[in-house]
């Protein structure tokens, strides 16, 4: 029963209270309206038996004590729809703000549930607040919840929750999808919101696990309701794509004394072919519109790699072509990095090198920890052992840091040359 | 309509001399961008300020109040004049930030007005 209603809540509690922020202008307010519903349904499921239409009981008794609150507090109503009026400019004009027109207002709209994501991932917010936001009010996840996946006090999440939602209402924040002029930018936020829900689920930060399964798969589902919404754009399926395919190596990225296994050592048997392939037929599908994007490339890499039934069989002259047409539209020194590895794994480690020259991320882990390996295969063992020791000081999880250690004993024993 | 206040930041010994070409040029697209505000109706009020050296600071004090010379903030970087504009939601009101801020060429801070 009780799972019943939280795979109920996990699916609704987004949907529900995108549409109760349109319906009540107030993000407070919708998510006690959605909150209220769920606790009528706990006592009463129990008693009468879960309704035929779970989701769709929950949103409209939700809509219902909306609008009965609406109705109490008449001097509400106005203010609200003059609010939705204000900020959702796309409905219909001549729609009437009368109480009859309540129950056609409410009705439940795709729309709203693109309309709180890119709410939630309004530039004007910090990165940490859009991620915070997205997974409280889209994921429906607890405060408590969201402040332990990220292993931080409960008090700093409720704080950027709370300032978050306090900026969007002081700032006028409009509830609506951006326009065709600004969507590309305002779709990317939102995509990379995701996508850093998801790579910190992926590899923790900090603490002993290397994987938190609930971020990730919290961003998976997202991101597929994203695409459900927004099925012509080709850079949600990218993401989408990009996180099926890191996400079926999930099982072989970490050895049975939960130290991490890069890529080029996992036991590939172990891949989940599943994922792969559909990871596979989005990759496809956005090679045919040919609108590339860095969503889209970063999928396309992984693809490559789900390819190669060995780390050898690897198709690195792809891998470095696809990471030049990246940096051609993201010139990042992250991109720039992991092009390097790739040219190192393709022409071998002294090109590498020469390619991460022009990278200056010193106090960046993986940049240590690329370089490390890349001396220590150039049989430059000294200064592979610097590197490797300021990739440990650098990292903050734990089976990542015994990965690197393991790397440098290696390395120490390796015979130099004299 | 919602209020926002833009305020221009530049580094407190920040001079124009408005004799170079640059300077001028600025001064255009500022006067510019004031043109549009006022087409367009998002228009309230603006200033420019005299330099942050120019403020005295005046606190109360039991049933006195003291006077100190100099800005409030004692920061490197000083407001340096001000927009007050009205738009639809924040959106409208960030857009016309980013023309404000492309006009006068240093950041800006969008800040909403109460009520």
């Amino acid at each position: 029963m009780t799972d019943t209603l939280d795979a109920v809540f996990r699916r609704e509690a987004g949907r529900c209270t995108a549409t109760l922020i349109r319906v009540l202008g107030d993000i407070d307010l919708a998510e006690d309206a959605v909150a209220e519903a769920f606790a009528i349904a706990a006592e009463q499921w129990p008693k009468r038996g879960i309704p035929p239409n779970p989701g769709g009981w929950i949103t409209t008794t939700a809509r219902n004590r909306a609008i009965d609150r609406l109705r109490r507090e008449s001097t509400r109503v106005e203010r609200y729809i003059t609010a939705h009026q204000m900020h959702t400019q796309d409905t219909d004009p001549d729609s009437t703000p009368e109480g009859d027109a309540l129950d056609r207002f409410v009705d439940v709209v795709p729309d709203d549930q693109l309309r709180l994501m890119f709410l939630c991932c309004h530039p004007a917010l910090a990165a940490d607040s859009k991620v915070a936001l997205t997974l409280r009010l889209l994921g429906g996840l607890e405060t408590g919840e969201i402040a332990r996946a990220f292993l931080l006090p409960e008090a700093t999440i409720a704080q950027r929750i709370v300032r978050a939602k306090r900026k969007l209402r002081d700032n006028h924040a409009p509830y609506r999808i951006p326009g065709a002029a600004e969507l590309p930018d305002r779709l990317h936020g939102v995509l990379t919101s995701i996508y850093l829900v998801y790579t910190e689920g992926h590899t923790a930060t900090t603490g002993p696990a290397l994987t938190r399964v609930d971020l990730s798969t919290e961003a998976i589902r997202i991101g597929r309701v994203l695409a459900t919404l927004m099925p012509d754009e080709p850079e949600i399926i990218g993401l989408l794509a990009l996180m099926l395919l890191t996400e079926a190596r999930r099982a072989s990225r970490i050895d049975a004394d939960g130290s991490m296994v890069r890529l080029a050592d996992q036991d590939r048997s172990r891949w989940n072919r599943n994922l792969i392939e559909e990871g596979h037929g989005f990759v496809k599908a956005w090679l045919r519109r040919n609108q590339p994007g860095p969503f889209q490339i970063q999928a396309a890499i992984a693809a490559v790699h789900a390819d190669a039934s060995t780390a050898a069989e690897t198709d690195w002259s792809q891998i470095v072509a696809l990471y030049d047409q990246l940096y051609a539209i993201e010139p990042n020194p992250v991109v720039a990095l992991n092009r390097a590895v790739a040219i190192g794994a393709l022409d071998g480690p002294s090109a590498g090198l020469d390619a991460l020259a022009a990278v200056n991320l010193d106090g960046y882990q993986p940049y240590q920890a690329a370089r490390a390996d890349l001396l220590c295969r150039a049989e430059r063992i000294d200064e592979a052992i610097v590197a490797y020791d300021r990739a440990i000081e650098l990292t903050a999880n734990s089976a990542e840091r015994e990965f690197l250690r393991r790397q440098r004993q290696r390395s120490a024993a390796t015979p130099q040359l004299p | 309509m919602p209020q926002y206040l833009l305020s221009v930041w530049h580094d407190e010994e920040y001079v124009v001399d408005f004799s170079t070409p640059e300077a001028q040029d600025r001064v255009a697209q500022v006067a510019a961008f004031n043109d549009e505000l006022q087409r367009s109706g998002a228009w309230v009020f603006a200033a420019g300020l005299h330099p942050a050296s120019s403020a005295t600071v005046v606190r109360p004090s039991g049933d006195h109040v003291s006077m100190t010379d100099g800005p409030y903030a004692e920061t490197k970087e000083q407001m340096g004049g001000f927009w007050i504009i009205q738009a639809a939601d924040l959106d409208a009101a960030l857009e016309l930030a980013a023309q404000g801020a492309a006009a006068s060429g240093g950041p800006i801070e969008l800040r909403p007005l109460q009520g």
